[in-house]
């Protein structure tokens, strides 16, 4: 017997319940990614040069090795500190997915600043508007339209990559499945419908990202 | 310190091991998603329905359920079906279709974005399609696809540090083992960040050098090719480098919805 729908049955409960903690982890992640992402955009303009640098360095190994390295790393920092032993993992989870995907937004950031037009800023310096006012009120409205479509696409990346929480024993959407099928020896069952959950959930807001895209494009 | 730096070095035989089995499934993962990119890519953009349609839905498939699902069906399930791999092949099967069906999706948009200038001559000429496309524009997308590739290789090998989930020995669970050796969470986790970025940082060199070398095959100037290309192009003789770059050289936006 290659599929049993009790076994189906069975599963779907345990495995939307950890789908909850799969969704929480989204959304934290990309919440402070899309907030995390602008800061270090703005900061990598801003600071002086030398931190600047620092900064850059720090931004590019974040981005070039492995999410659940570093998971396990700031977990088991988390865990051998007597300030911090009590985090649950998913919050330490969420925040370690948010910084990642928060270097990948920012480059976002970059690109749709950069790809305001010239004449913005000269009309920015021209009627001397304070900078704070100039960033908020013209360059970032212009550049959030170049760049909205991508954090859609990094938010969509990062909640297929929240699976990577089982390292720190986050009991999420995959690792419901892993342990059900450990128990009822169903995996054909557990981890095809995990599958098609997120293929559910991430296949008709891909289609949305890309809707949105379209239609910002054609200002 | 010092102490940690002894152990390191005795440690440092079973941390090459560990380095052999990731760059393995790195590279047997950059070799199989290849061949799946190119297969599918071609097939999205090929004029029957017969072949694009079933080729979008296994690229859409592949793309939305997560790399770690694919990972543990192969893993789980695929000895109840009958058919069992061994861990590291269970990886690199699970890397390549994965990555596979992302630069799918890449090689179409590049293939799309060569000139129609160029599709118009290849027809003019009455070039058979496959001549059409083999001679013509597949050598003209491979340099506009490269930087997106480039990008999606670094995504696989940092994929490669879910191979430690199918009790694979790789770079990320010696880490672990350093760590337990030593003691120090700071220091293995240095080393081991320390060598997936090398690992990465050559990776990006080698598409570099693979653009500079597609480029000048085009005969374009490979000036914008990165520092280490514009070594190696500045080595031989610059054939044709005396022509314009065509404005259509332009890397087009592959990256934005696939890549991760």
């Amino acid at each position: 017997m290659l599929w049993s729908w009790d076994f189906a049955a069975e599963a779907l409960p345990l495995l939307l319940r950890g789908f909850g903690n799969t969704l929480i982890a989204t959304a934290g992640g990309t919440a402070l990614a899309v907030v995390l992402g602008l800061l270090l955009a703005v900061l990598l303009r801003v600071l002086p040069r030398w931190i600047r640098w620092l900064l850059r360095l720090l931004v590019a190994v974040v981005r070039n090795t492995p999410l659940i390295m570093q998971l396990v790393f700031v977990w088991t920092l988390f865990s051998t500190s007597e300030a911090l032993i009590g985090v649950p993992a998913l919050v330490v989870g969420t925040l370690v997915i948010g910084v990642h995907y928060a270097t990948y937004m920012s480059e976002s950031y970059r690109a749709g600043i950069d790809a305001v037009p010239p004449g913005q800023w000269e009309a920015i310096s021209a009627l001397s508007l304070p900078p704070v006012r100039a960033f908020r009120s013209v360059v970032l409205p212009q550049a959030l339209r170049a760049t909205v479509p991508s954090l859609g696409n990094y938010a969509i990346a990062m909640f297929k990559d929240t699976p990577f929480l089982i390292a720190i024993g986050v009991g999420e959407l995959v690792w419901s499945a892993q342990s059900f099928g450990g128990r009822s020896f169903a995996y054909t069952e557990a981890f095809t419908l995990a599958g098609l959950i997120f293929l559910a959930a991430s296949y008709p807001t891909s289609l949305a990202v890309r809707r949105l895209e379209k239609s910002l494009a054609s200002y | 310190m010092a102490e940690d730096l002894v152990r390191l070095v005795d440690f440092l035989p079973q941390l090459g091991d560990g380095l052999l089995v990731t760059v393995q499934l790195a590279l047997g993962g950059a070799l199989g998603s290849f061949a799946i990119a190119l297969l599918l890519g071609l097939a999205m953009v090929a004029p029957t329905r017969w072949l694009a349609v079933p080729a979008r839905i296994v690229v859409e498939f592949f793309r939305g359920t997560s790399l770690l699902v694919q990972l543990f069906w192969l893993f789980y399930v695929l000895p109840l079906l009958g058919a069992e791999l061994d861990p590291l092949m269970c990886g690199i099967l699970a890397l390549a279709l994965n990555y596979g069906a992302y630069s799918a999706e890449v090689v179409r948009s590049s293939v799309m974005h060569v000139e129609p200038g160029q599709w118009e001559a290849a027809l003019a000429l009455s070039l058979t399609p496959a001549r059409r496309m083999f001679r013509v524009i597949l050598p003209q997308a491979w340099a506009l696809m490269i930087p997106s590739l480039a990008t999606l290789q670094i995504q696989l090998l940092k994929g490669t540090a879910v191979a430690s989930f199918l009790t694979l020995q790789d770079l990320n669970e010696r880490i672990d083992i350093l760590r337990q050796d030593t003691g120090d969470t700071l220091f293995s986790y240095s080393v081991g960040f320390l060598l997936y970025f090398v690992l990465a940082w050559l990776i990006q060199v080698t598409m570099d050098l693979l653009e500079a070398l597609a480029k000048r095959r085009l005969g374009r100037d490979p000036s914008d090719a990165g520092f280490v290309g514009r070594l190696v192009a500045g080595a031989g003789t610059s054939a044709g480098a005396g022509e314009a770059d065509a404005p259509g050289t332009a890397e087009p936006a592959v990256a934005k919805g696939g890549a991760r």
